[in-house]
C-alpha cells in the first residue's frame, strides 16, 4: 500500500520518443486506469513503472522512496500480464508460491497463504494443475493470485483481460475491482476499453501520442473531456465533432451545418469569427428543437430500445444520433436538434476545451 | 493440423521410397547385420579356418581387462565431452540470445567448427597443444606447467576431451539458442517482478524450461562421443599415451584393423550398438513424459 509519483517521465526507442513527459500522483489505494489507443505508450509507462524498462528522463517515486534506477525486485510490485506469464514448469500452487519462496518465506506460511488466497479466488481444486491443464479464465486467476498473495505495495495490469470472452471478461472485471477494494491496493490498470476503463477506474490517465491527454475522474473525462480527442475517444458512439465559428462576440456559434447556438453558460474567449469545433454527443441529439439541421440518413440501426443513426450534413459533416424508442425510416432524411446545453466548445487549432 | 498428400496406387510411393531405402540398407542394415553376424564366429590367427562360437566372443570381451579400461575411459571422456560441450554452448547461447544483436554474429561464427572435419580440426588442436611447437602447448611449458599429452595420460584425455566438445559446441548452441527464444519474455519478466536475480531466474525458470531441450542434447552428445569421436582421436593421440585415450571405439578399431580379430571386434561394436538403442528409447520415452507446454 502506498502511493505512486510521476514526475516528467519521458521514453524514447532510439530515435523516436514514445513518451513526451508524464505526470501523475496516484493516491494511497487508488485504482488509476491508463486507457487510449493502440500503441500511444501505455505499456511503457506501466513497464516503467514495474522497473523493466529504464524512462529516458524523469523520475518514479513509490511510497514516497526514488526508486526510478532500482530493479523490479526491488520496488516491491505485482504485475498481471495481458498473456498471464505464468511459469509453464510449475503447478498452480508453485506458480503463487514463487514469489515468497524467492524472498524466503516460510514454508508453513507460504501453504497458508497459498490456500488463503486460491479460496479468495476460488482456484483451490487446480493447485495441483500445471497452466496448459487450465482454461484462460483460469489461468487469469492464476495470475491474479500470483499477484496478490505477496501483498505488493503496487500492482500493476497490462490489458488483463483482453484474452478472455466478453462474458468473462465482464465477470472478471468485477472481481478485479472488488478485490482491489477489499485489498485496498494501490493500482494502475493498462486498458483499451472504454467500459473497462469508466467502470473500474477512480480516475483515468486518456493518453494520446504519449502524452496524458487528460487525468480526471470517469465522469468527468465523460462531460468535461479536456480537448478533442478525448471528446471522441470516451463514449460510444463516438461525440460528433462539427465545425463552426465563435459569434455575437463569443456568446454563439455559428455552425458550417447552419444553425447558430447560444451558449446558455456564458461566452467564450476570441472574437467573431474564432474558428472552433464543436461537440454533441450522439445521445443528447433531440428529434425536436430550437437548432435543426438536416440529416441525410446513410444507416439506421434499431437496437430496441434505442435507434442509432448515421447520417451526413449539409456542410458534409458526419453525424451521428442516438435516440430512444424505435425512429420510423422516415425517407431518407430527417431534421434532428442539437440542444445548447448539452455542447462542448473546443479550439479548432489545437483542440483544447474552451470554457465559459 | 491433418494435411496428408495422398498418392493414387502404390507405385509412385514405393519409387519414392526406395532411394532412401536402398541407402538404409546398404550402409546401416546390411553392416550392422554382417557385425551381428561377425559377432558371432571366430577366426584362428592366420585367417584360415573359421567357426561358429555362439555367444564366446561377447564373453571374452566383457572379461577382458583391457575392454574394461576402454569402457571406463569411454565413461570419462563421453561423460566430460558431454558436460563441456552442453556448458559451453549453454553459455554462450544465454550470452547470444541476451545480446539478439549479436545474434547473427555468434550464430555464424559458431557454425563453423560443426563443419570442419574431424583430422582437421584435431590438426588444429594439435597445432595449439603440441609440447614444442604448439602454441598453448609452449606457453604452457614456459610458465612452468609440465605439459605434453604425449607423455601424461591424464593430459592426453584431456586434449580429446577438448578437441572434441569444441566441435559439439556450435550444434548445441543452436538448439539452446532456439530453445531460449522459445522461452517467453513475459515469463522472464513475472520472474523479475516475483523479485528473482537474473541468476535465481536462470536456475528456476530458465533451465527448467531447457530441459527438454538439455536432455535431447545429452544424448546426441553421448552418441557423438561414443562413435563420432574416432578422427579425433585417431589423429590427435592413437588411443596412447599407453591406453590412456582408448575408447570403446577406438578399441573396435585397433582390434579389428590392427589386430585382425574380426569376430571380438564385431563384437565389441554390437554392445556399442545395443548401448546406442537403449540411450535411444530412453531418450523417446523421457521426451514423450517431460514436455512442459
Ligand atoms: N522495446 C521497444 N523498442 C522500440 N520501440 C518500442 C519498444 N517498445 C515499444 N515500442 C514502441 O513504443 C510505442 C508504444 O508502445 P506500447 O507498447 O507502450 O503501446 P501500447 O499503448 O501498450 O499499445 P497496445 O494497446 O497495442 O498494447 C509503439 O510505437 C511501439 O512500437
Ligand atoms: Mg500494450
Amino acid at each position: 500500500m502506498a502511493t505512486l509519483n510521476l514526475s516528467a517521465v519521458t521514453k524514447s526507442f532510439g530515435a523516436s520518443t514514445v513518451l513526451h513527459g508524464i505526470d501523475l500522483n496516484v493516491a494511497d489505494g487508488e485504482m488509476i486506469v491508463i486507457v487510449g489507443a493502440s500503441g500511444c505508450g501505455k505499456s511503457t509507462l506501466l513497464r516503467i513503472v514495474a522497473g523493466l524498462e529504464t524512462p529516458t528522463t524523469g523520475h518514479v517515486a513509490i511510497g514516497g522512496r526514488e526508486v526510478t534506477r532500482l530493479e523490479p525486485a526491488d520496488r516491491d510490485i505485482a504485475m498481471v500480464f495481458q498473456n498471464y506469464a505464468l511459469y509453464p514448469h510449475m503447478t498452480v500452487a508453485q506458480n503463487m508460491a514463487y514469489g515468497l519462496r524467492i524472498r524466503g518465506t516460510p514454508k508453513d506460511e507460504i501453504a497458508r497463504r497459498v490456500a488463503e488466497t486460491a479460496g479468495l479466488l476460488g482456484i483451490g481444486p487446480l493447485l495441483g494443475r500445471k497452466p496448459r491443464e487450465l482454461s484462460g479464465g483460469q489461468r487469469q486467476r492464476v495470475a491474479m493470485g500470483r499477484a496478490i498473495i505477496r501483498e505488493p505495495k503496487l500492482f500493476l495490469f497490462d490489458e488483463p483481460l483482453s484474452n478472455l470472452d466478453a462474458k468473462l471478461r465482464v465477470q472478471m472485471r468485477g472481481e478485479i475491482r472488488r478485490l482491489q477494494q477489499r485489498l485496498g491496493v494501490t493500482s494502475l490498470y493498462v486498458t483499451h476499453d472504454q467500459v473497462e476503463a469508466m467502470t473500474l477506474g477512480d480516475r483515468l490517465v486518456v493518453m494520446h501520442q504519449g502524452r496524458a491527454a487528460q487525468v480526471a475522474s470517469p465522469m468527468e473525462v465523460w462531460a468535461r473531456p479536456a480537448d478533442t480527442y478525448v471528446a471522441g475517444f470516451i463514449g460510444s458512439p463516438a461525440m460528433n465533432l462539427l465545425g463552426g465559428t465563435l459569434a455575437e462576440g463569443g456568446a454563439a456559434v455559428q455552425l458550417k451545418a447552419g444553425p447558430l447556438l447560444r451558449f446558455p453558460d456564458g461566452p467564450r474567449a476570441g472574437g467573431d469569427g474564432r474558428p472552433v469545433t464543436v461537440g454533441v454527443r450522439p445521445e443528447h441529439m433531440l428529434r425536436d428543437g430550437e437548432a435543426l439541421v438536416t440529416v441525410a440518413l446513410d444507416l439506421v440501426e434499431p437496437l430496441g430500445s434505442e435507434t442509432v443513426l448515421h447520417g451526413t450534413l449539409a456542410s458534409g459533416e458526419v453525424l451521428t444520433a442516438r435516440l430512444p424508442g424505435m425512429v420510423p425510416a422516415v425517407g431518407s432524411a430527417m431534421p434532428l436538434a442539437i440542444p445548447a446545453e448539452a455542447l462542448h466548445v473546443f479550439d479548432a487549432e489545437s483542440g483544447r476545451r474552451l470554457d465559459a | 493440423m491433418d494435411r496428408k498428400v495422398i498418392f493414387k496406387g502404390r507405385a509412385l510411393p514405393m519409387l519414392l521410397l526406395l532411394p532412401q531405402l536402398a541407402v538404409t540398407l546398404v550402409f546401416f542394415i546390411w553392416p550392422a547385420a554382417m557385425a551381428v553376424w561377425q559377432s558371432l564366429l571366430q577366426q584362428d590367427a592366420f585367417g584360415l579356418s573359421t567357426e561358429f562360437v555362439g555367444l564366446d566372443n561377447f564373453a571374452e570381451v566383457v572379461a577382458d581387462p583391457a575392454w574394461r579400461g576402454a569402457a571406463a575411459n569411454t565413461a570419462v571422456f563421453a561423460s566430460s565431452v558431454a558436460v563441456l560441450a552442453l556448458g559451453v554452448a549453454l553459455f554462450l547461447a544465454v550470452q547470444a540470445d541476451k545480446a539478439i544483436r549479436g545474434q547473427r554474429f555468434y550464430r555464424t561464427m559458431l557454425i563453423w567448427p560443426y563443419a570442419v572435419a574431424p583430422a582437421i580440426s584435431a590438426v588444429l588442436w594439435l597445432f595449439l597443444f603440441h609440447p614444442s611447437i604448439g602454441l598453448i602447448g609452449r606457453a604452457l611449458n614456459a610458465a612452468g606447467v609440465m605439459w605434453d599429452y604425449q607423455l601424461n595420460g591424464n593430459q592426453a584425455m584431456l586434449l580429446v576431451i577438448i578437441a572434441s566438445a569444441w566441435k559439439q559446441v556450435s550444434y548445441n548452441f543452436i538448439f539452446f539458442l532456439a530453445g531460449l527464444q522459445g522461452i517467453p519474455k513475459s515469463v522472464l519478466e513475472a520472474a523479475a517482478i516475483d523479485g528473482a536475480r537474473p541468476l535465481r531466474r536462470f536456475w528456476t525458470v530458465v533451465f527448467p524450461l531447457l530441459s527438454p531441450t538439455t536432455f535431447f542434447l545429452l544424448v546426441v552428445n553421448l552418441v557423438y562421443a561414443f562413435f563420432d569421436t574416432f578422427g579425433v582421436i585417431h589423429a590427435l593421440t592413437r588411443g596412447g599415451p599407453g591406453k590412456a585415450t582408448e575408447t570403446l571405439i577406438y578399441k573396435v578399431y585397433v582390434d579389428g584393423v590392427d589386430n585382425l580379430n574380426l569376430g571380438s571386434s564385431a563384437a565389441q561394436s554390437v554392445l556399442l550398438m545395443l548401448f546406442v538403442i537403449a540411450l535411444t528409447m530412453v531418450q523417446f520415452r523421457f521426451v514423450e513424459r517431460r514436455v512442459h507446454y
